[in-house]
């Protein structure tokens, strides 16, 4: 997975909220068997009409969304399915960030296990990104913070081990791989 | 009994910067979201560390009409065909027990592990697959986890996890007849929310769960997830332990009677601490019908869709094609599934029968009915639930996920209003453009009757 240290992009913003992981990969596009290429049918069902015309009013089809690599969504993202194919998604679009008031469990895991970073911000916080769309924005992995064009500097919460994984650009798996012996010892003691 | 559990399987605890390694006893797997992690695996040149703790079906993408199941005539979709193929070649290479399209035993994933009795209190068990939360019906630990972890538990059999809160659901008194446990679930989602139990492992108890069936326990844990909740549990008694013993891979002889002992010390004791509680009164409860885009907007059969809302309110009505303050028994239904993880076993099968017999489907309705294994399937044929279907008008289909999610093609047409027994009304769930309303088997097999949402309470 890729590292990620900073983040300095604008912002696209989607203000409603329980946005499920069926809007964000609808399950028709999951017969795939590889993790890429999801991002051209990302929201599919909102981007784009019966006829596969992009919907010109949603916001990721708007010319300022162009490039944007922050997704501002309302609270509890990522609701649902456990798909992981949302997270590649998102990240095949080409955003590297999603802040958001609340993410459900397993969208969260799964997002910090392919580097795209969830950022937990505050109410208040929420609600200035919410209410300017486009906003250029500092996300700041190491000390856990983002900043607001205004200066306002939030922190989001990100434990030690999550962080120095998105830093570091390493998966998890190497960590657990480390720990054979420790298994191995688990194993034998409940045969 | 979290704790218990949990504690039971802490290979290296957590501290303030790493999560805690838990080991996992049985990784159930399917060919949506395991093929990515055998690419992974190959990649690195690992292999399973225990393939006798893992077990594979086909269920989400695999068609369930016979002839396409049986018959020879190839799967419609083309991508998924190539899916079932490469998670045959994926256990086959791994050295995974795998249930194929045809073999008997083959079913929807969390249908299946209970069945089989691989399903236990006391275990760890996950899935890449939300709904995994269902096998916490019989105290084990049940999680869904995403495709990265399902390589993780592939190679290691286990994951990096911190220790969720506990919440309690005291769900109190009886249900009264006619009000089922699908009804129960969606008004404790309706009352927490569908982020309430984020971050919590829910633990339902108090007398109206203690008389509920191991089938209405699991439709109960099943849909703990839609209230975001990381798992649902519910405590091991005597009907666990009925329900286990005549399965063909729980325990057997000494081996059995050990376990059981060890699984009566499972439950919570009395007055332990939990992060957080509620209480619902089972006998106020009535027949429950979602009416809007989450499985949290739920309303009693017998009343109307709220007055009023905020803008995903708004948003929601718009898409279901209703108005505010609409009564809920006057919406019109098309179409009609029953099936899913949810309610896809015999007994929801039974029930829908029961209210089905002697009718026929109301002029312009659809219905289709898939059991949620072939067991189930053959159980309910054996019982001549399939005539009762089929005379209705209903289809009878091979087991899967199906309409639950249509990956496989089983889809409701744009702008249809489907009842539904699965689990979720997300806006394109079951096809795009379909509105679906989340009800019980008996409801929706009311409904089915009439062609508009009705109680089935009408029929008894």
């Amino acid at each position: 997975m890729p590292a990620v240290r900073t983040i300095r992009s604008r912002t696209v913003v989607l203000p409603t909220s329980n946005i499920d992981t069926d809007q964000i990969i609808p399950a028709r596009f999951l017969t795939s068997t590889s993790k890429a290429g999801f991002g051209k049918h990302l929201f599919a069902d909102w981007r784009f009409d019966a006829s596969g015309n992009p919907r010109p009013e949603f916001e990721l089809n708007k010319p300022e969304a162009r490039g944007a690599q922050v997704l501002v969504a309302g609270r509890n993202i990522g609701c649902g399915s456990s798909r992981e194919h949302a997270a590649w998604a998102l990240q095949d679009f080409g955003f590297t960030a999603v802040i958001s008031t609340e993410f459900a469990d397993i969208f969260r895991t799964n997002s910090l296990k392919n580097g795209l970073v969830p950022v937990l911000v505050d109410e208040a916080t929420h609600a200035w990104l919410i209410a300017n769309p486009g906003a250029e924005v500092t996300i700041d992995v190491e000390s856990g913070t983002v900043t607001l064009p205004n200066g306002t500097i939030a922190r989001f919460p990100l434990e030690g081990f999550a962080r120095y994984c998105l830093l570091n650009g390493v998966d998890e798996l190497g960590y657990l791989l480390s720990k054979s012996d420790a298994i191995s010892a688990y194993e034998q003691a409940h045969r | 009994m979290f704790e218990k559990v949990w504690d039971d399987h802490v290979v290296v605890p957590e501290t303030a910067d790493t999560p805690a390694v838990l080991f996992i006893d049985l990784h159930l797997t399917h060919e949506v979201t395991t093929p990515q992690a055998y690419t992974e695996l190959r990649n690195r040149g690992l292999r399973l560390r225990r393939p006798d703790l893992t077990l594979a079906t086909m269920d989400h993408s695999t068609p369930t009409r016979t002839e396409q199941v049986f018959g020879g005539v190839p799967i419609a979709i083309d991508s998924a065909a190539k899916q079932v193929k490469q998670l045959e070649a994926n256990a086959h290479e791994f050295g995974v027990e795998l249930f194929n399209l045809q073999d008997s035993r083959r079913g929807i994933v969390h249908i299946i592990g209970p069945e089989l009795g691989l399903t236990q209190p006391n275990k760890t068990i996950v899935c890449g697959d939300s709904h995994t939360s269902t096998h916490g019906a019989f105290g084990a630990l049940a999680f869904g986890i995403g495709t990265t972890e399902v390589g993780h538990v592939l190679a290691t059999q286990c994951l990096l996890q911190r220790r969720p809160k506990t919440f309690a659901i005291n769900v109190t008194n009886s249900l009264p007849a006619g009000v089922t446990a699908k009804d129960l679930i969606l008004a404790i989602i309706g009352k927490i929310g569908v982020s309430g139990g984020t971050g919590y492992v829910l633990e339902y108890r108090g007398p109206a769960i203690e008389a509920l069936s191991m089938d209405e326990r699991m439709t109960i844990c099943n849909m703990s997830i839609e209230a975001g909740a990381r798992a649902g549990m519910i405590a091991p008694d005597a009907t666990t332990f009925a329900y286990l013993e005549k399965t063909p891979r729980a325990p057997k002889g000494d081996a059995w009677a050990a376990a059981v002992e060890r699984w009566k010390k499972l439950p919570t004791e009395a007055g332990a601490r939990f992060d957080r509680s509620i209480d619902i009164d089972a006998a106020a409860l009535v027949p429950m019908v979602t009416y809007g885009t989450h499985p949290g907007m739920v309303a009693p059969i017998t009343g109307s869709v709220p007055a009023e809302g905020d803008a995903v309110f708004q948003k929601a009505l718009a898409y279901m094609g209703l108005a505010a303050g609409q009564i809920i028994s006057e919406v019109p239904v098309q179409n009609v599934f029953v099936g899913s993880c949810t309610n896809g076993r015999l007994s929801d099968l039974r029930n829908a029968a029961r209210v089905l017999r002697g009718h026929k489907l109301a002029a312009g309705v659809k219905m289709l009915v898939v059991p949620g294994s072939q067991n189930v399937k053959r159980a309910a044929e054996a019982e001549g639930l399939d005539r009762v279907f089929l005379d209705a008008g209903a289809e009878w289909r091979e087991s899967g996920c199906s309409m639950c999610l249509g990956m496989n093609g089983d889809l409701v047409p744009s702008g249809h209003y489907s009842i539904s027994t699965s689990n979720r009304n997300f806006e394109g769930r079951q096809g795009v453009g379909a509105r679906t309303l989340l009800a019980s088997p008996e409801t929706a097999a009311a409904s089915a009757i009439r062609g508009r949402v009705t109680d089935p309470r009408e029929f008894s």
